[in-house]
């Protein structure tokens, strides 16, 4: 366990490094001026231009800037912001509470709605309800997202009036929030209403960035039942006049959540790229919009920064997914 | 037996057992009624896209100033000018969904035919020469798969500036790396059997070894990946042109539409629907054929 | 009373080519205390009779009988939940492959523990002491340490023991083994016999021994069925069927042992397929 353990940390430092890279070369590959592009459209005076180039350090060897920008990234550094002026780090983590919340909910419904019903499907293979159930994942996984997401605001915003447009929280509402988690934080607020509201801006967004992972894992866990149902040890569990509940939920089910597990893990990226989409279409204010915005309205060191730290959250994710996988799989635990 | 004869039989019994494999192929995908379904969606598809200026009952990008927003022709206002009715600057929906399709449609073969190429190339030297090759490889696959894979395309977009063939490009540097996985994971299972080691041995060169000998013996995985891919290509240019980085109007690209319709989305349900039905349908066509090759194509998975 | 009484048997599966019939009327009596060969070759149909048994067969199978009594109660009319009761308690079965046959994610001690917790009504901590008790029992080395072990941690032969003492955890009537050794090494095969026959002759209970193996027939069974194609050849008591067999089928497999060859060359059973093909349509009715 340890030595696979290290084996996923060294895998690591190299990818990492490849993410710096990608990241600090992202400025610099762009078309133009990076200090023109830097100052935005408007434009500025000579004198500001070269100090901008020395602030920057674009004058000097690549090598070294790409030094200083390591040695800052060490110290939390991720730069400024050209249209807030605030740092990138802290616009990050004001705003990554409300991916976190997003993500999360929707990949616990993905996982509890996907995993119940690729069992059924596998159990009752080539019934009406497995057909029906794998014909709607295939929808599911075959759905653009972005027009999904429409369709649910034309349906339970326009028409039936359920549901609100965008945001996190009804603007009535104000109250302090110490964990960024709306839900959470409208129940520790005690304000009437305030949690209903949340959970009803809450519900569309999570739904539609559950629906490629649902489709996903709700098809894997099938196929991961289907062959674990054909193992010896399954029949060997009913052999020994175990309830069938027992046998496929407990036998059965144990073996196949070993590929689920990494399939759930992959979803991490799924679910990232997915709130780019969904955060757009909700008006939610997470790092997702706040990356397409700050692409629109050019603040690169705020598509810089968020790149980083996307691509970090990935890989801590994946790693503990590994880890995850190594602590149900008794073969690699033990070797 | 003189040579020529003979050439000429061993070349029938190949062709003959070329024919068998298909034969035997197609056994297999036409029992998944779901892929034949798919198969024939796509065909229509691909049709209506090369006839696209026959079928299509307008310009797609004429302007009819009398019919903003008309509704499609069964519902109170339409006009049967416009069987699925109009957008808000008047001009035919069909006719954009038709000439969208040839969109959809080019950008997942070019996207895939880059990916797989270059996916194919990348992969097989990996797996074929091994060492630091490999590893720098691998490495750089793993940094662009530890991106989110739309916004590593579109931080990519925004270096090369918005536009169909950008994103095209960017899509595709994305996706690669699934095929250089799957093809240096196939060269390192078959690189070791002895059909190789015999090729080997009767003098072929490296490149003969990597490309004709080993290659045609991965390509099962490589064309299930290349069906999703293309789905997915097309999934990622739609919501390209839908946050305004793709195809730019007034191109009738499907995902563009759909972000011109937006600000619609609650007055005129159609302009909003059906690109985004033509997108589902589609990708969900592409799929189902996907999932058929793959039964037809796995032997893990055919039934005795 | 028989201890399991089948007449008539019949199996069939559903193909794509078709249905095809495993089994075609066959007939067992085991006694309490008795140990009865199957033996044929693949194909026969001698697995498929004892998966019917413990109702293990999968859903493309269709079973009939005329009697199919566990005893004197008939298994096939029994509601399922009674018939889990009997099935791993009173009827326990080990199976070939020893190491895939345990859950590569539990502990063998979980394993064990579990059929006594569907089965008895012990207590916690006396399960405990019975899984130990067990693994003893069945000759596994520092039993107390190996109870947390997993089966990939263990050779075929310690999982075919870890096998055994889930099966005889409950004492049961009647014990199927299929092909308990055949993917066993040879020095290994003997040990794993001869538990099986030692745990036999201490219990009493009845031992189904189904095998392609006429030296496992000769060294375990009282009495040996004899199956090809899915039909019964012969029944007989051990002796009778070394010393005189009746069937040609018989006649044919006993030949094809290596210390009766005769000739420079083995025999084998496909030697007397025209004899044989001839014979098996006179048997049928």
């Amino acid at each position: 366990m340890f030595r696979f353990l290290i084996g996923r940390l060294a895998l690591l430092v190299p990818t990492f490094l490849g993410v710096t890279i990608v990241a600090f070369g992202f400025i610099r590959l762009l078309p133009g001026d990076p200090v023109l592009l830097l100052a935005g459209e408007r434009g500025i005076t000579e004198e500001r231009y070269n100090q901008l180039m020395e602030q920057f350090g674009f004058s000097r060897p690549i090598w070294e800037q790409y030094f200083d920008y390591l040695v800052g990234l060490l110290q939390g550094d991720l730069g400024i912001s050209i249209v807030t002026k605030k740092p990138v780090v802290t616009e990050f983590f004001t705003l990554f509470p409300a991916t976190a919340e997003l993500a999360l909910c929707a990949i616990i419904l993905a996982v509890a709605i996907g995993i119940p019903a690729g069992i059924l499907a596998a159990v009752k293979r080539g019934s009406f309800f497995d057909q029906t159930i794998m014909g709607t994942a295939l929808i599911g996984y075959s759905m653009p997202i972005f027009w999904w997401g429409l369709l649910l605001i034309i349906l339970f915003s326009g028409i039936l009036q359920w549901t609100p447009v965008s945001g996190r929280i009804s603007l009535m509402f104000y109250f302090p929030q110490p964990t960024g988690f709306m839900l959470i934080d409208s129940l520790l607020s005690g304000q009437k209403g305030a949690f209903t509201s949340a959970v009803r801006h809450l519900i569309l967004p999570a739904i539609v960035l559950a629906t490629i992972p649902l489709a996903v894992i709700a098809r894997q866990t099938r196929s991961a039942m289907l062959e674990v149902l054909g193992e010896d040890y399954v029949r060997t569990a009913r052999a020994k006049g175990l309830t069938p509940f027992r046998v496929v939920g407990m036998h059965a089910l144990r073996n196949a959540l070993i590929p689920v597990i990494t399939t759930i893990g992959l979803q991490v990226g799924v679910l990232l790229a997915g709130a780019i989409l969904t955060e757009t279409i909700f008006s939610w204010p997470g790092i997702g919009k706040w990356m397409v915005d700050s692409i629109a309205r050019r603040d690169y060191p705020v598509v810089q920064g968020g790149l980083l730290m996307i691509a970090a959250i990935v890989m801590v994710v994946n790693l503990t997914v590994d880890l995850l996988y190594g602590l149900v799989n008794p073969r690699i635990r033990h070797n | 037996m003189n040579n020529p004869d003979r050439s000429a039989v061993v070349l029938a019994e190949s062709r003959n057992a070329t024919r068998k494999m298909l034969a035997e192929f197609w056994f297999y995908f036409s029992q998944n009624r779901g892929a034949v379904a798919g198969l024939f969606v796509f065909i229509v598809l691909v049709i209506v896209a090369l006839a696209a200026p026959l079928v299509a009952p307008h310009d797609p990008d004429v302007q009819y100033r009398d019919f903003f927003l008309t509704p499609p022709v069964w519902q109170e206002g339409g006009n049967s000018m416009f069987l699925l009715g109009t957008d808000a600057v008047g001009r035919d929906m069909l006719s954009r969904l038709i000439f969208g399709a040839r969109f959809s449609l080019f950008i997942g073969l070019v996207v895939v035919g880059i990916a797989l190429t270059g996916g194919i190339v990348i992969g097989v030297v990996a797996g074929y020469f091994r060492g630091w090759v490999d590893t720098v490889i691998m490495r750089v696959m793993d940094v662009i798969l530890a991106f989110p894979s739309l916004l590593l395309a579109l931080v990519l977009v925004a270096v090369l500036g918005p536009g169909l063939m950008n994103a095209m490009i960017a899509i595709a540097i994305v996706l690669q790396p699934h095929f250089v996985r799957l093809t240096r994971a196939a060269v390192l299972t078959e690189r070791t059997r002895d059909y190789v080691v015999a090729a080997r041995l009767a003098g072929a060169g490296n490149t003969r070894l990597m490309f004709k000998t080993i290659l045609p013996n991965c390509l099962a995985p490589l064309i299930v990946q290349g069906t999703l891919s293309f789905s997915n290509a097309i999934l990622d240019a739609a919501a390209l042109g839908f946050l305004g980085m793709g195809a730019q109007p007034p191109t009738p690209e499907w995902g563009t539409m759909l972000a011109e319709a937006r600000e619609f989305i609650l007055r005129a349900w159609w302009v909003v629907t059906f690109p985004g039905l033509a997108i589902l349908i589609t990708v969900l066509a592409i799929n189902l054929v996907g999932d058929g090759l793959r039964d037809a194509l796995d032997p893990k998975l055919k039934r005795s | 009373m028989a201890l399991l009484e089948i007449r008539n048997l019949r199996v069939e599966f559903d193909t794509a080519a078709g249905p095809f019939r495993a089994l075609d009327g066959v007939d067992y009596t085991v006694e309490g205390g008795e140990v009865l060969a199957i033996v044929g070759e693949s194909g026969s149909g001698k697995s498929v009779a004892m998966l019917a048994v413990m109702g293990l067969l999968p859903e493309s199978a269709t079973v009939s009988a005329d009697l199919m009594a566990f005893e004197g109660i008939d298994l096939r009319t029994m509601p399922a939940a009674e018939r889990r009761k009997v099935i791993g308690k009173d009827i326990a079965m080990i199976f070939q492959e020893p190491i895939a046959s345990l859950n590569p994610c539990f502990t063998i001690g979980f394993q064990l523990d579990e059929v006594l917790k569907a089965h008895t009504s012990l207590s916690r901590k006396a399960r405990k002491d019975r899984v130990i008790e067990l693994l003893e029992s069945v000759g596994i080395p520092d039993p107390l340490r190996r109870v947390s072990a997993f089966p990939h941690q263990m050779s075929g032969g310690q999982c075919q023991r870890v096998m055994i003492a889930i099966a005889t955890a409950c004492e049961p009537k009647l014990l199927i083994a299929d092909e308990p050794t055949t993917a066993l090494d040879v020095t290994i095969q003997k040990q794993i016999l001869d538990l099986l026959t030692d745990m036999q002759r201490d219990t009493g209970m009845g031992l189904i021994m189904i095998t392609h193996d006429m030296g496992v027939v000769a060294e375990t069974a009282d009495r040996v069925v004899v199956q090809y194609k899915g039909k019964q050849m012969e029944t007989a008591d051990v002796l009778t069927l070394f010393e005189n067999p009746s069937h040609p089928y018989t006649k044919a497999l006993l030949s094809a042992l290596p210390e009766n060859a005769t000739g420079d060359r083995l025999p084998t059973v496909a030697d007397y397929e025209a004899m044989m093909q001839a014979d098996v349509r006179e048997v049928q009715p």
